[in-house]
């Protein structure tokens, strides 16, 4: 087995995979079971300022995307940060780090928008021996309502402005978490790293409203008969995240920035996607409050026979690795021409290549024959779009051939394998050349 | 599929009350439960929703599957219902009796890459149960067109084209020579696919439309001449099936004991306590269609302890579905191939066993003789289309069944026919339902043309 050792801004763990800051890490009780389980960190749930605790709803706090067979698709929350005593949180935090030295403990924060009140509870978390802080600057519903979470993470300023004080006022690593409820990812990112960020963390969940009840006519799940919108996470978001988590990985003003990432990690095979994307780790928790915390037994073992499999002796060689073959659309190669192949042995003629192409694409597959169909790909009209590969529901039936020196009966051009991409397109106005 | 109740060493002979009337009960219990929302939306996701879909190909009334699956997915059972009643107003029956194993279960492109086709027959009913039972109506009769038709039988074809014709403005009146309509759906198919009254219910469903006039009790022939009823319709659909049970040429052939199956499933069928229907403790069935299947099934479940089917041919000959086959070898009926019945063996009019010879292809060869013990054999060999009185006017046949066109269309003008008394027909409730659809479209054209 490789080893997994993690060591993410001097916070060391046995493996990469932690869990989120959420409601599986609001007590002793369930992080004690995660560390059981196998989790090599966590990332307390935030703590607020002390006095009087948060008040939660007691009606639904989560609603679910489900597949058919109520499997979760994502997850909608509207839970704000822990509602018990800090007192009692801080206590829970010093002994579980005690009982626990070689897991990372992260202790989540979200205060209100003045240097004191960061100062004070800063200092507190301090003495507790956690490994690091994370500041909740993502979470966009209630606490945002109140100026803070998404309220700081959407203005770059804030997020600076924030983190200097943490930088001022404690020695602990500190994380910043980023919502995505904004147009570009990488302002907050590069704020942070000016305020002098140890790392950012992303992405906070994003803001969704589940579904209309087709009985009642009103917002569901309902609290009462109103509902508010929640943050949506679980495996839907997971493309969303990985934009954001890979486009911060290629910013040269965010280089050198550690990356944890959040967003749909549901497997070993979801953590590969974000660390080659960029991330120095992941973070976990709708696949864990869906299945409980035995899931990473499967993502420590298939990471471990992954790297190996690929030759490598350790996470660390894995993290960036696909961050080159991201690139922007007009760094493309226009040259590169591919046709769709329909493996006529393995089709099952259900006909779905033909009538998405038909009616919403190229008109470039054929069918033909009475009782047995045949679909055959008109290579004159395909213009390797993928969609019929996307639709197709047998794995491996359509693949798309690359074209190398042949004529491309769509175009009449010969494929040459020659480099040209927008900017230098003779039909781009703009071209350099 | 709960475990049947059996008894064994129970009263040799033919007897009544082998099991309580309960366990009885028990043993006619749906043998295919209707599927729950939740395994309905489970299965209607597996449905690819193909282009051109091979299994709409494949049914005999041309039902849109993939789009009524769609439906069911979407949560919208009623929508399917309607798109499948549309094409097939026996859909509840076929969803229960098709050999879809054979039809559209068997084209469905799931088996190319999983061998685990989509249930569509399962879908298709629980589409069209909450429907039928609650009696939505998708249907409107066009206005009267002042027309009549008459129909004779009131099974899958004559109801199937009875519903149409009343749609398309025309009255219809049903003669029927039982006291019941339904024809098979209610008189001879197996108990534990068509529980709950379904037959009757179902009918119900198709007549509440209007314009169609149930007459029980009237026979062709005997209460009503044919002359009589094309004098009093402007045409004519004859969907009365087959009539006549074949007889089997064999020594003994009436000793108590022996038995026709058709009339026994009629009985059955028809039985307020099964447990009270006297049955054999050693029973043999001679042939191998759907009805050999089925009173062998139904032997086994009133508490027969040993049921033999002997069937003169291999089990790729058999019309009985494999489906079916695997269910009736489920509860412990036996299935021989290649042998025939040679002679009874009777003692005091009691029959005791049966000799069968081998026929050609089984090892051995054929002629070799065994006997199997029994003191019940059932007849399932078959039936024939018995033609009726027709005052000088003669059907032409073929194959002992009438010949008609591709309308449906008989050789008597103004008369058509279908289901299983017309030649070509595969003998399903699913095909006779067809007949009469296309009957029906056929007949008004017919009777538009006339009087326009």
């Amino acid at each position: 087995m490789i080893d997994l050792t993690s060591d993410f801004i001097g916070i060391r763990s046995p493996n990469p995979f932690w869990l989120a800051s959420a409601p599986p890490t609001d007590k002793a009780y369930n992080v004690n079971r995660a560390y059981e389980a196998g989790w090599g960190g966590v990332v307390w749930k935030t703590l607020g300022e002390d006095g009087a605790p948060i008040v939660n709803v007691s009606g639904p706090r989560y609603g679910a995307l489900h597949g058919k067979d109520r499997n979760v698709i994502g997850f909608n929350n509207i839970e704000l940060i822990t509602d018990r005593p800090l007192k009692l949180n801080l206590e829970e935090i010093t002994q579980v780090k005690k009982d626990w030295p070689d897991r990372g403990l992260v202790v989540s924060l979200m205060v209100p928008c003045n240097e004191e009140a960061w100062k004070a509870i800063l200092l507190r978390v301090e003495d507790t021996g956690a490994d690091g802080v994370e500041l909740n600057f993502g979470c966009p519903h209630g606490m945002s309502e109140r100026g803070m979470g998404a309220a700081v993470g959407q203005v770059p300023e804030y997020v600076q402005m924030v983190t200097e004080w943490c930088k001022t006022h404690s020695s602990l690593p500190v994380i910043v978490k980023l919502t995505p409820n904004i147009s570009d990812i990488k302002q907050p990112a590069r704020a942070a790293k000016q305020g002098g960020a140890d790392a950012v963390s992303l992405i906070n969940t994003i803001n969704s409203v589940m579904s209309v009840d087709l009985e009642t006519l009103s917002i569901s799940p309902t609290i009462g008969g109103k509902g508010t919108h929640g943050g949506y996470c679980g495996p839907a978001v997971k493309p969303i995240a990985l934009h954001m988590v890979s486009d911060i990985a290629r910013d040269s003003e965010c280089e050198g920035l550690p990356i944890s990432a959040i967003g749909g990690v549901s497997n070993w095979r979801d953590a590969v996607d974000f660390i080659a994307l960029g991330a120095s780790n992941v973070q976990v928790c709708t696949a864990a409050m869906t299945h409980g915390f035995r899931i990473v037994d499967d993502m420590i073992d298939g990471m471990s026979r992954f790297l190996e499999s690929k030759g490598m002796s350790s996470v660390d060689e894995l993290i960036g690795r696909a961050v080159p073959t991201l690139t922007d659309w007009q760094y493309l190669n226009l040259n590169y021409v591919v046709k769709a192949e329909i493996n006529q042995t393995l089709c099952t003629q259900c006909g779905r290549c033909h009538i998405a192409c038909e009616d919403t694409s190229h008109q470039a597959i054929s069918v033909s024959g009475n009782g047995q169909k045949r679909y055959e790909i008109k290579e004159e009209e395909c213009v390797g779009c993928n969609l019929c590969f996307s639709v197709c529901p047998v794995e491996g039936c359509i693949t798309m051939r690359e074209l190398e020196n042949e004529v491309d009966k769509r175009t009449g051009e010969r494929v040459t394998g020659d480099y040209r991409n927008w900017t230098q397109h003779p039909n781009n106005p703009m071209r350099s050349e | 599929m709960q475990p049947i109740a059996t008894k064994h060493n129970g009263q040799s002979g033919i007897a009544a009350h082998r099991l309580s009337q309960e366990q009885c009960q028990n043993n006619f219990t749906d043998k295919h439960p209707a599927l729950g929302s939740h395994s309905a939306q489970v299965e209607a996701e597996r449905c690819y929703y193909c282009f051109d879909a091979p299994c709409t190909e494949a049914c005999p009334t041309g039902i849109d599957v993939p789009g009524f699956i769609r439906m069911i997915s979407s949560h919208n059972p009623t929508g399917a219902a309607n798109l499948i009643l549309s094409e097939n107003i026996m859909g509840g029956t076929c969803s229960r009796v098709c050999p879809v194993e054979t039809l559209c279960e068997q084209s469905c492109v799931r088996n190319t890459d999983e061998d685990r086709p989509v249930t569509i027959g399962l879908l298709q009913r629980y589409a069209t149960d909450d429907a039928i039972s609650r009696g939505d109506s998708f249907f409107k009769r066009v206005s009267e067109s002042g027309r009549t038709v008459g129909v004779v039988g009131a099974g899958p074809a004559g109801l199937a084209c009875a519903h149409r014709l009343a749609l398309l403005g025309h009255e219809v009146t049903v003669y029927e020579a039982r006291e019941k309509p339904g024809g098979l759906n209610e008189y001879g198919l197996a108990a534990y696919k068509m529980t709950a009254d379904f037959a009757q219910k179902e009918i119900e469903y198709i007549t509440a439309v209007g314009g169609i006039k149930m007459q029980y009790g009237i026979k062709v022939g005997q209460d009503v001449t044919f002359e009589e009823l094309r004098n009093n319709h402007d045409a004519l659909f004859i969907g009365v099936g087959l009539a006549q049970a074949n007889t089997l040429e064999i020594e003994n052939g009436d000793c108590t004991g022996v038995e026709n199956a058709v009339e026994y499933i009629e009985a059955l069928r028809q039985s307020e306590d099964l447990s009270s229907l006297p049955i054999g403790q050693r029973v043999v069935v001679i042939g191998g269609g759907m009805t050999a299947i089925d009173i062998a099934s139904q032997a086994r479940l009133l508490g027969a302890e040993e049921v033999t089917i002997v069937y003169r041919r291999g089990q790729e000959q058999m019309k009985a579905s494999l489906k079916e086959q695997e269910f009736a070898q489920t509860i412990g009926v036996q299935i021989r191939h290649w042998a025939q019945p040679k002679a009874l063996k009777c003692e005091d009019n009691r029959l005791t066993g049966i000799v069968f010879s081998t026929t050609a292809e089984e090892e051995g060869g054929a002629g070799t003789e065994f006997e199997l013990p029994a003191d019940m054999v059932f007849k399932a060999i078959g039936q024939s289309f018995v033609s009726f009185e027709s005052d000088g006017l003669i059907f032409n046949t073929e194959q002992g069944r009438l010949a008609v066109d591709d309308q449906r269309q008989t050789s008597i003008p103004g008369v058509w026919a279908g289901g299983d008394c017309i030649a070509g027909g595969d003998d399903l409730a699913v095909i006779a339902v067809q007949d009469g659809k296309i009957a029906a479209q056929s007949i008004h054209q017919f009777l538009t043309a006339r009087h326009n």
